[in-house]
């Protein structure tokens, strides 16, 4: 582990006249796979949605890969936004094309490869993630929603991304599919070293996989750190959210 | 039967007794509610809530019956409730500690005329302000998409073009052969009693070429083209298709809005050549067939009197219209809220908006040209 891959500093996000957060500070490793946790409603997806720049925040400060996301311009916006990949809640796969399209886009768009050499990398990307050959030819509406997360998960692993955003990654998936889910993120991590950001609410992907996690509670951070003391903080979301749970 | 639910209401001096019996449900409340409004509360100082008798309460009735204890407390009277039946003295306590508060509602007061007239004001102020915004941003990436022709989506632009241009013709074609027909036969009918047979020639050549056959094909491509724009763009932004592609680097202007803006602008004068064709045919038919006009005669006479100015004129508007449509219904489709109703709100906005910026610009045209002396 080598330095912050994010850092998130006294961010204060603003909707109307309510505040969604106000002073949040955290910091997230190179390599770790970090957890964004919280009761309902408490920002979790607006903090995701604010890191890959697709909401604004107030005020404060958020740093990603060394990119101050304030005062960022849309060359280095384009920059950045190849190095990472965003897994969205239900895929956002393309209506329009077919799975092996869907991947192989960035790839079409950001570089000159040859035809034959893209096939090949949207075949590896398709068999990485445990979708089968046969099933790049479909278009999204023909698969199920297992299917569509780990098509979404290859699209974005397609340009190889340091930085992986995941949006509840395995909620809507049965239990087996998500705990495969989870065996795949592990893996890619080790095997890709990526740093992973995740929003989740499933106890049993949270403990299988993160390495460190921050709650989100009130506004702020209600706890930021791995999972092994967890159980001491003071809070009311971790005692009904972990309580029942014995590792 | 021995479950009907009755109240028996006895007074004596300042002690009043409701015997409830039977089972109380939310379908024997209202009755209930009814006799025990009718009591005359001025000399009560005891009530006494008697359920003995009840063999079940549901939570509606439990509700109903801690109201009821409520309405004589406030009234100042003391009450107590008698009941030995361990199930319905759990279900009271329940509702008794899960109960919300009712609290007061604010009272709307009548919003004046003027406060209405201010709100929708400046509502429609916001819109037009979020549309000058959405026009910033169009031109910005405007700027962004031709500084390099690498940036320039032809494949998208010619397919945009086959389906909003090339899958119109019929439709365009045939509609404005029928204006043709309805025109020419209209005008026919008053040429004829004035024996000014010849003048329909005139008259169809200026109307179509300059006025309705872009008109039309504005219209008809508003309700065909402009309506998929917003509810295609609508379902992408629903589907975080958008946030997807914005994610990725993918500028949805550049991807999606550019490319369907030029198209159009491409396409609509192509089809206001065929629908000037179209419905100078079916002028033709009909002064041939009301007026023995002949086609030789017709077309003789056409180029005679009508000058081919009249002819740019109506192609000239086609990308302006073009403009217009597209801009209005890409602008809808992305003001889609997360829910599917807004679709069709927008689609519905987008059509009515984009035929009125029409014919509004028709007009501005048709004072310039006129100044202009064109």
């Amino acid at each position: 582990m080598m330095g912050a891959a994010i850092e998130v500093q006294n961010l204060k996000t603003v909707f109307g006249s309510k505040i969604v957060h106000e002073s949040l500070n955290l910091t997230i490793n190179t390599g770790e796979i970090y957890g964004l946790l919280g009761p309902s409603g408490c920002g979790k997806t607006t903090l995701l949605r604010e890191m890959v720049m697709l909401e604004r925040y107030h005020s404060g400060n958020i740093n990603i890969l060394g990119y101050d996301l304030s005062a960022i311009g849309s060359e280095e916006a384009q920059k950045l936004r190849r190095e990472w990949g965003v897994l969205f809640q239900a895929g956002a796969l393309f209506s329009s094309l077919t799975l092996r399209e869907n991947i192989a886009l960035p790839l079409v768009e950001y570089t000159d490869l040859s035809a034959t050499m893209i096939e090949e990398i949207v075949r590896f990307k398709i068999n990485l993630v445990g979708l089968k050959r046969s099933d790049a030819n479909l278009y999204p509406s023909q698969i199920s929603g297992g299917m569509k997360k780990k098509a979404a998960l290859a699209r974005a692993l397609a340009m190889d991304p340091k930085l992986l955003f995941l949006d509840e990654p395995t909620s809507g998936l049965d239990p087996i599919s998500a705990r495969d889910f989870d065996a795949l993120i592990l893996e890619l991590r080790s095997l890709l070293g990526l740093t992973i950001v995740m929003v989740s609410h499933d106890l049993q992907s949270i403990y299988d996989t993160l390495d460190r996690v921050a709650i989100i509670d009130h506004k702020k951070i209600a706890y930021e750190g791995t999972l092994d003391n967890i159980k001491s903080v003071d809070s009311k979301f971790i005692k009904t959210f972990f309580g029942k749970y014995n590792e | 039967m021995k479950n009907r639910p009755t109240l028996k209401i006895s007074q004596i001096d300042g002690a009043l007794s409701l015997k409830f019996s039977g089972e109380m449900t939310v379908y024997n409340l209202s009755k209930n509610q009814e006799s025990i409004d009718k009591i005359d509360l001025s000399k009560l100082k005891h009530v006494d809530i008697d359920l003995y008798d009840v063999t079940f309460v549901d939570t509606a009735a439990a509700l109903f019956v801690k109201r009821v204890e409520k309405h004589f407390i406030t009234n100042s009277c003391q009450t107590q409730l008698l009941c030995d039946n361990n199930e319905i003295l759990r279900t009271l306590a329940l509702v008794e500690k899960k109960q919300e508060p009712l609290r007061e509602h604010k009272r709307h007061s009548k919003k004046n005329i003027v406060e209405q007239l201010g709100k929708a004001v400046y509502k429609h102020y916001r819109a037009f302000l979020s549309f000058i915004s959405f026009l910033g941003e169009l031109f910005s990436a405007n700027m962004r998409y031709f500084r390099s022709g690498k940036n320039i989506r032809y494949k998208e632009i010619a397919f945009e073009i086959y389906e909003s241009g090339i899958k119109a013709l019929g439709i365009i074609a045939l509609t404005s052969f029928l204006i043709g027909v309805v025109v020419a036969y209209q005008s026919a009918y008053q040429l004829k009693i004035y024996g000014a047979n010849i003048f329909i020639v005139d008259m169809l050549g200026l109307s179509i070429l300059r006025e309705l056959a872009p008109m039309m094909t504005a219209i008809v491509i508003a309700g065909r083209s402009g309506s998929a724009f917003t509810a295609q763009i609508g379902a992408m932004k629903i589907t975080e298709e958008l946030d997807a592609m914005r994610t990725m680097g993918f500028d949805p202007y550049m991807f999606l809005v550019l490319p369907r803006i030029i198209a159009l602008m491409i396409a609509l004068p192509i089809l206001i050549f065929v629908a000037d064709i179209a419905g100078v045919l079916g002028g033709m038919l009909i002064a041939y067939i009301d007026l023995k006009i002949t086609v030789e005669l017709f077309i003789e006479r056409f180029s005679d009197v009508i000058a081919v100015k009249h002819f740019y004129i109506g192609i000239f508007k086609g990308p302006f219209f073009a403009f217009l449509i597209a801009s209005i219904a890409i602008y809808r489709g992305l003001m889609v809220q997360n829910d599917t109703q807004s679709i069709g709100f927008n689609t519905t906005k987008s059509v009515v908006e984009a035929i009125f910026a029409v014919i509004i610009c028709d007009a501005l045209f048709s004072i310039a040209f006129t100044n202009l002396g064109i």
